[in-house]
């Protein structure tokens, strides 16, 4: 019991100091170009490398080792259309859901 | 004021898309033993998808704290990388108070908002731009945990593409406006499969619940962006001294 507990607020701790270390401390503005560019860049691309490959595998049932399945992949492309098409976050997301449960029912079938 | 509203309208969408996600994880949280109450507490004061996700697996395994502490580290240090960001956007005299109560919701969709507005960022407006997705990822959370019997394994695995399409949703429009945007999230993404599937580097993915992995290539992919702008401004300046002196 004490040990779930522990558990809980270290997870917290750890999570908290990574967070609030840089934002409360960093008061400068940085000057150096390279490095302005390099934090301006920084969120496109560690969204980036969290999404892909990631997202290929993400539609495995819980519990199931991840694989790369069909619906994934589907629905992935779907979703880059209309990321392209600019619609909005939520949209794309439930539309993505959609079409990958829709590949999981209609695949059986077909094989 | 307005400011605080323009946030929970902003915010809002977020909120939307976290609860299929938080859903998921109440779910999982009360099959691997966990009460409701204590699922929802962990949403509460942690506000990390992937870093709750392993989290909970390794406790339900019952390790030693030191893995815990070290693969939370590991898959939320980009958080560091946000924060460290969002330090160049907020006024630098902003007290230390209200920067703690930002830091608590650094995630990665509020981050990725906050970073696309084209001025600084404000107390008021990250504030009301926090408010609504601690609630969706919260409420979510007990409504997954609560709900647990009632959703086939195939759905239940559907919900969790969820996540990466607001990744995608995200980063693609103004990759589709911006060529340097587009590089580096092509870049990123390519440094990020060859750590997975590369024999040898793909260790890296093996370790911390793919946390290094994702870090090392976000971190080079910037250094390579930065690095092609520095080399073309140097180019530029170069040609502007050379103009300047015939």
């Amino acid at each position: 019991m004490n040990y779930l507990y522990i558990c809980m607020f270290l997870m917290f701790l750890t999570t908290y100091l990574i967070r609030v270390i840089p934002i409360g401390f960093v008061r400068k503005k940085m000057e150096n170009l390279w490095i302005q560019d390099f934090i301006y860049y920084i969120p496109f691309c560690v969204l980036s490398a969290m999404t892909f490959p990631d997202v290929f595998y993400s539609t495995t049932a819980t519990g199931v080792e991840p694989h790369i399945s069909v619906s994934a992949v589907v629905a992935t492309a779907v979703a880059l259309l209309m990321a392209w098409k600019n619609q909005g976050l939520v949209r794309v997301a439930l539309v993505a859901v959609l079409v990958a449960i829709a590949v999981e029912l209609v695949m059986p079938m077909l094989f | 004021m307005n400011e605080f509203i323009r946030g929970i309208k902003r915010g809002f969408p977020i909120c939307l898309g976290y609860i299929p996600v938080s859903f998921t994880f109440g779910l999982i949280a009360v099959k691997m033993g966990f009460t409701p109450a204590q699922a929802t507490l962990i949403s509460l004061t942690n506000m990390a998808s992937a870093g709750q996700f392993a989290g909970i697996r390794i406790i339900e395994g019952g390790a030693p704290y030191i893995e815990l502490v070290i693969t939370t580290f590991v898959i939320n240090l980009r958080y560091f990388l946000m924060s460290l960001s969002l330090s160049q956007k907020v006024d630098p005299e902003m007290p230390f108070y209200k920067r703690a109560i930002m830091a608590y919701c650094i995630t990665d969709e509020v981050f990725a908002l906050a970073s696309m507005e084209p001025d600084d960022v404000s107390f008021p407006f990250f504030g009301g731009l926090m408010l609504t997705p601690i609630l969706g990822w919260t409420s979510g959370t007990l409504l997954g945990a609560i709900a647990s019997n009632l959703l086939s394994p195939m759905l239940q695995g559907c919900m969790g593409i969820a996540l990466y399409c607001m990744f995608i949703a995200i980063i693609i429009p103004p990759a589709r406006k911006s060529r340097k945007v587009a590089l580096a999230v092509v870049v990123a993404a390519a440094l990020s499969c060859i750590f997975k599937y590369v024999p040898g580097i793909n260790m890296l993915s093996k370790v911390g619940g793919g946390g290094w992995a994702i870090i090392t290539a976000a971190i080079l992919g910037a250094a390579i962006c930065a690095s092609i702008k520095e080399v073309k401004r140097r180019r530029k300046a170069a040609l502007a001294a050379e103009r300047s002196a015939q």
